[in-house]
């Protein structure tokens, strides 16, 4: 009895292990940008325009163009990926269509984001002539994330008991009136976390902006959807391998701010989706 | 074993004084490769009470569930043969969906939805188009007074619906299916998973609904059926064994396995 006492803490201690191996990376990188960013970070970092070859000033415009990223990309792929999914999940007869088309959606989402980069310039900057532009980056993250929203989605769709789009049909219900006033209001928590999920992604790729929007130097803010714009992590690139003598508390300020735009984002959405769970 | 034959052999010919309001004629229900239903035919005559009784599996869920097409939801389930309401075939006369505004179904466990009281009983009503604040008013009390419940939560309709008993759940459920005024309830096990009291309160309204709509009521508690039942039929393994007037197949059984249900021997 005695030994299986011993394998049992042995067996807790390893999985601890496994747990601590997890968290330690993540503390150390939240330690050291805080740390060595936090010294950068001011008025004048966070709300002027770079100069000097970006060697002094702030970060603004990269700013203001990751939110404008971010909004543009979601407002495109959030209703574009919630109707597939109520498509596929509500709709869709298990054929060799839907299984193709979910064959693709798995595929897509494991497409590399440089590829996505690659293939966002071909069709939006060159071939719909949409240029480097804030359209066609956004666009490009938009194709993106639309795997992760239709997945989960359609994960949060699925989990509404059967017997709630029952009770909505046998009160006469169409299929459409169930999922709108039945099933959608119960998996809106759920297509939230996608959301959040997709922001955060959006708001840190750098590849796929890399040929589509990505300004190396643009010291004023973008005036329309038709222009270039500046964005944290490819700025982040720029400072850090392209350009010589910036100084250190720049390269990890403009880290600390990602990582928090990224935080307060889903902070923000937490707290939309405990307010819609809260209502039933 | 040809279980068609034996299913209309039992099937009574409609008393002359009660007109037929379901007409049920050879239904065959498949899952796959299992037959749920083997050839039903039945008669569900206006303003009674029929209800059924029978082991699980024996095809009683998936026979109500025909009566209102919920049937076309499960990809698997095939259903064959005819169902007429008040002669119309429910397949190609009517829609699914105006089928059923007439034909109500209560589910085993109540499932109030994600709502409140009032916008529960209104679900239906609003469904079909009723915008007028008025008629919903009014429809909300009559529903519950209908259900017995009026006197309990008329002061709480704006609570959400999931913070009532589980015996008022049933009722509101009962009177979400009232607003749209069916001239037909199917109750499947409406009791399963109720007290004694919240069960006699649901019988009462059962009762006194009958007077004015025709009820099916699936039940595993034969003396519930004994309570309630003007008719009664016993289904066994997906075909119907006996159906007769509700004392009768109490007190009399034709048929050996019926009685066998009856006194507990099986089920």
């Amino acid at each position: 009895m005695r030994d299986e006492g011993l394998k049992q803490k042995l067996g807790f201690g390893v999985l601890l292990m496994a747990t601590l191996v997890v968290v330690i990376p993540v503390l150390a990188i939240v330690i050291l940008i805080v740390t060595k960013g936090w010294g950068a970070l001011s008025w004048n970092f966070l709300f002027t325009m770079p100069r000097d070859g970006m060697r002094a000033g702030g970060i603004f415009p990269a700013i203001v163009g990751t939110f404008t990223l971010v909004f543009v990309s979601i407002a495109f792929s959030l209703p574009i990926g919630v109707m597939a999914a109520i498509y596929l999940s509500e709709y869709a007869k298990d054929n060799w269509l839907t299984r193709t088309i979910n064959l693709a959606i798995i595929n897509l989402a494991g497409v590399s984001s440089v590829v996505f980069g690659l293939f966002g310039l071909s069709l939006f900057v060159i071939f719909l002539k949409f240029g480097v532009s804030i359209i066609s980056g956004s666009l490009t993250l938009g194709i993106m994330t639309l795997p992760v929203i239709i997945t989960t989605t359609r994960e949060a769709l699925r989990a509404v008991p059967r017997s709630y789009r029952e009770v909505s049909f046998s009160l006469g219900a169409s299929r459409w009136q169930t999922v709108r006033h039945s099933v959608l209001p119960r998996a809106l928590p759920g297509i939230l976390t996608g959301a959040i999920l997709s922001v955060g992604r959006v708001a840190g790729e750098t590849a796929p902006i890399l040929f589509t929007v990505a300004a190396f130097y643009l010291p004023h803010l973008p005036t329309s959807l038709s222009d270039q714009a500046m964005a944290l992590p490819y700025h982040l690139y720029v400072i850090t391998t392209q350009i010589p003598g910036i100084p250190e508390g720049f390269r990890y300020g403009t880290a600390l701010v990602l990582i928090g735009i990224v935080l307060i984002m889903n902070i923000a959405a937490s707290v939309l989706r405990s307010k819609y769970r809260r209502k039933r | 074993m040809n279980g068609q034959q034996v299913a209309a052999a039992w099937c009574p010919p409609a008393p002359a004084n009660s007109p037929v309001k379901i007409r049920v004629r050879d239904l065959v229900v498949t899952f796959g490769k299992v037959r749920a239903l083997k050839g039903l035919s039945i008669d569900v005559l206006e303003n009674e009470i029929l209800t059924i009784i029978g082991p699980s599996n024996s095809g009683k869920t998936s026979f109500l569930r025909c009566l209102n097409r919920l049937s076309d939801l499960d990809a698997q389930a095939k259903v064959a043969g005819s169902i007429l309401l008040d002669e119309t075939d429910i397949k190609r006369g009517i829609s699914a969906e105006d089928l059923r505004k007439r034909v109500g179904m209560i589910f085993a466990m109540p499932i109030p939805l994600p709502l409140s009281i009032y916008d529960n009983i209104t679900y239906g009503p609003r469904m079909s188009g009723v915008r007028d604040k008025a008629v919903l008013d009014r429809t909300v009390e009559d529903s519950l007074r209908a259900a017995y419940l009026w006197d309990e939560i008329r002061d709480r309709l704006r609570l959400p619906a999931w913070k009532l008993s589980g015996g008022q759940q049933q009722r509101l459920c009962i009177a979400r299916t009232l607003a749209l005024d069916p001239e037909v309830i199917l109750f499947d096990e409406p009791t399963s998973g109720l007290d004694p009291i919240s069960t006699a309160k649901i019988e009462e309204a059962m009762l006194e609904l009958r007077k004015t709509r025709t009820i099916v009521l699936v039940t595993n508690n034969t003396k519930q059926a004994a309570r309630v039942g003007m008719r009664t039929a016993f289904f066994l393994m997906g075909e119907m064994v006996e159906i007769g007037p509700t004392e009768q197949i109490f007190t009399a059984p034709k048929d050996q396995r019926t009685e066998d249900y009856i006194v507990g021997r099986f089920g």
